[in-house]
């Protein structure tokens, strides 16, 4: 069992980074002449740094990477079955996997900690946990939620998706590809490991002063944060480069699928803006050793904080959301049988959004006590994001509109989204004019807003793409039933409890305190009755994936008889993707177009399914 | 098997295509750099306006100049592998090393005699951004040092010469850091 002795071994070697790091501050400080050696957090972050990085060499950098560094001979292990999810695996289709079922897990975990604040907040009074426990149980299903609607699609989804759909064998840098996902895990410890600390008290925004005096959980949290930070970031430039250097020949920009093009705007946001939250958790973490970035008394100033932030934060929400979007104008194309209505306004749209995303931040902030001046400009910059946004409205329509709509699993999902988004669109524009936002600023109205969209928006796409590529990623078929069940259980609960989440917000319920007014006792009550509803829905999800990961009927190569390159080879895919590399003759979506073909592969040796045209359209 | 082979020399993208690919992840990179640097220099002016403290105006001066001259002994390395004359490689990569670490020792004296401190706020920024930017040069020659030990030993030529202009590359980028950073340091009022 080497991946076992791997990975134990890798954690041996974390530990003691660990522990050597928080030494090695220790000895320095003494050297310096510091009255203190053990200095507590700054010892914290010496021992994060060499932990993480002895981690990832004990995990199968050093052998297939690090070596390299030295003039030595890299080598490589490819381990059979199971145990290539466990190492150094450079394989994006082990990468996706890897990522998405981690995320599921993290997922579980963080709608168990939703269900815990439902629970307490089913009546008004601290019913089993107190104050300080509820924030750190809110603190830490954000901050993990955060994390799941930023990697879950992107790494999982497009880690598998995109280099399939694109033709190419690999990511451009598969290497730096196994680092993302190795980062991960010491992310997810570190994030965990803060309620032994105290708890996250201020929630996932970490807004200063409170995130500057409180307890050391704090350190853990922006450690882990600033590292998930580098996973995004280094994630992105790979995407991008390998949609732009890696695409089969003949698969122009004007002939790539639309879930591509919104991995390849959503990279850019990520590349450029992560910066923004490790920045501002850096700045946090200098605060508390002493510096004063955000200490009015000696000049500095919280609303930096806010600012570099949310100069992060909000492109973030187009992170989660755009992968979203794009996985559901590709199911929604692909499931209603016609070409994909407005492809280039989709594409603009994306665009669009990439270019706008940087320019809105502070609407945030409209209470925060920033210059009223900029009230007007980030309220207009906010409401024109609505425009390329309707334009992926339009597109979606567009495509239904006479189509013929083949309503399996992943086509409720992606219809849901839909659907779904347009509510948390609709409830948007109340946020972003000034004067309703200063009503229902930090209240339940917000909280339904963006479960709204990001919940019902993207983490619906995940569900969609999940059930579509399914059978491509295990080769066998889940129970078609239990999944139209997942669906009507989880849409349901999903809008019971986030619509009448409103109405509490709009009575001025708080959100982020675990107590409330009496009066709306039972509109909680049914809120929390909701959200127990919701969270069940996932126990068929479960049971559906994993039995039929295990024993589901063996599935076909291509199973909705779909157009583009990754349903086009077995199921799952050889190593190398493709039995032969595939040329492209026109576009994806060119369904009941005479004559049209996406990709042949002219080199395939036999007529079977590789030689022949890739999906004719029905 | 004879599939198997002709398939992986067409999906792994071109040999021409290899350093394109690098080149273009490394562009990448320095441009989410450049956000975070940016977003301090920002954040300086936003604390501060233009205000500083007194600070060594000499010793401030004669770091730039070394780390820029760092910049041209750099490219001449590069230019060198591209020429396949590993000797003048070798000695000036060397040299950028030195440089560098002077450069870092300035940093580190400029601190050491600095009458701020680090709990006011022209403190605060005056410490990050010297110390980020001093991180990422440190960084440098760490990577400086590795490519070096290979250049010795003559793995670099002008048919693999990726390494050293990759190395090279991101130097001139910390470089051009510190041409924003010491006007808004040292420079302004």
């Amino acid at each position: 069992m080497y991946a076992v002795k791997s990975v134990a071994g890798a954690m041996g070697l974390g530990l003691i980074g660990f522990y050597l790091g928080l030494g090695i501050v220790a000895v320095l400080r003494w050297l310096f002449g510091y009255p203190d050696p053990w200095g507590g957090e700054i010892n914290i972050i010496g021992g994060w740094v060499l932990g993480v990085f002895l981690w990832l060499m004990g995990i199968g950098m050093w052998g297939m990477w690090g070596r390299e560094w030295f003039g030595l001979k890299t080598y490589q292990r490819n381990l059979p079955g199971w145990q290539r999810y466990f190492t150094f695996n450079t394989d994006h289709k082990v990468i996706g996997i890897q990522y998405l079922v981690t995320f599921m897990v993290v997922f579980f975990l963080a709608g168990a900690l939703a269900m815990l604040m439902r629970a307490e907040l089913a009546q008004s009074g601290n019913q089993f946990l107190s104050n300080s426990q509820y924030n750190g149980t809110m603190g830490l299903h954000g901050i993990l939620m955060v994390a799941v609607a930023v990697a879950a699609v992107i790494g999982g989804i497009g880690n598998y998706a995109v280099p399939l759909m694109i033709g190419a064998q690999d990511m451009a840098f598969p290497r730096l590809n196994a680092l993302t996902f190795w980062l991960v895990p010491p992310v997810a410890v570190g994030l965990l490991a803060t309620p032994f600390l105290g708890g996250i008290e201020h929630g996932w925004t970490a807004y200063p002063p409170l995130s500057v005096f409180t307890n050391s959980s704090q350190v853990l949290f922006s450690l882990s944060i600033i590292t998930f930070g580098l996973t995004s970031i280094l994630g992105a430039l790979n995407f991008i480069v390998t949609i732009i250097y890696m695409r089969a020949p003949g698969l122009t920009w004007g002939r790539l699928p639309i879930f591509v093009w919104s991995m390849f705007a959503t990279s850019w946001i990520a590349l450029l803006y992560t910066q923004g939250f490790a920045a501002a958790l850096l700045l946090i973490l200098l605060d508390r050793l002493g510096f004063s970035f955000f200490e009015a008394s000696t000049g500095g100033d919280p609303l930096l904080y806010q600012h570099v932030f949310w100069f992060y934060s909000h492109p973030a929400v187009y992170i989660m959301v755009l992968p979203g979007f794009g996985l559901a104008l590709e199911i929604i194309a692909h499931f209603s049988r016609k070409p994909l209505f407005a492809y280039k306004y989709a594409v603009a749209a994306f665009l669009g959004i990439l270019g706008l995303s940087g320019v809105v931040w502070a609407h945030h902030m409209f209470t925060s006590g920033m210059p009223n001046y900029l009230h007007g400009p980030f309220l207009v910059a906010t409401e024109l994001i609505s425009i390329p946004t309707g334009l992926i409205f339009l597109s979606a329509l567009g495509t239904i509109w006479l189509g013929r709509l083949w309503l399996k699993p992943p086509m409720l999902f992606a219809l849901a989204v839909i659907f779904n988004f347009a509510c948390g669109g609709v409830t948007g524009i109340f946020l972003a004019d000034v004067p309703t936002d200063i009503h229902l600023q930090d209240t339940y109205f917000v909280v339904a807003h963006f479960h709204y969209t990001i919940v019902g928006g993207e983490i619906f796409a995940l569900f969609a793409a999940i059930y579509y590529y399914f059978p491509k990623m295990t080769g066998r078929m889940y129970s078609e039933r239990l999944a139209k069940l997942h669906f009507w259980w989880m849409f349901i609960g999903f809008n019971a409890t986030f619509f009448l989440m409103h109405l509490p917000g709009i009575k001025g319920m708080n959100r982020r305190i675990a107590d409330f007014q009496s009066e709306l006792d039972p509109l909680n009550l049914t809120i929390s009755l909701a959200a127990f509803l919701l969270g069940a829905s996932f126990l068929v999800f479960i049971w559906n994936m994993v039995y039929s990961w295990v024993r589901g009927p063996v599935a076909e190569a291509n199973p909705w008889q779909v157009r583009t390159l990754e349903w086009q080879t077995t199921s799952p895919p050889p190593h190398e993707n493709f039995p032969a590399p595939p040329v492209v003759r026109g576009g994806p979506y060119d369904y009941g177009v005479p004559g049209s073909i996406h990709a042949t592969f002219p080199s395939a040796p036999s007529a079977g399914f590789a030689g022949a045209p890739a999906g004719g359209g029905q | 098997m004879a599939l198997a082979t002709a398939h992986h020399e067409a999906a792994h993208a071109p040999a021409h295509n290899h350093l394109a690919i690098n080149r273009a992840g490394l562009w990448l990179f320095f441009f989410s750099e450049t956000i975070l640097f940016g977003l301090l220099l920002s954040a300086r002016f936003y604390l501060e306006g233009i205000h500083r403290e007194e600070l060594n105006q000499a010793l401030g001066l004669l770091i730039t100049v070394i780390l820029l001259l760092s910049s041209v002994t750099a490219y001449t390395a590069e230019t060198a592998i591209e020429h396949d004359n590993k000797k003048v490689a070798s000695w000036y990569l060397f040299f950028t090393i030195v440089l560098g670490l002077i450069f870092a020792g300035g940093v580190a004296y400029e601190w050491s005699i600095a009458h701020f401190h680090r709990s006011e706020s022209f403190g605060s920024i005056f410490f990050t951004m010297t110390g980020i930017h001093a991180t990422h040069v440190i960084t440098g020659v760490f990577m400086l040092i590795l490519v070096w030990a290979q250049a010795l030993r003559g793995r670099y030529s002008s048919k693999n010469p990726w390494a050293v202009s990759a190395v090279v590359m991101y130097w001139h980028f910390v470089d051009v850091v510190w041409v924003f950073y010491y006007p808004a340091l040292y420079l302004t009022k």
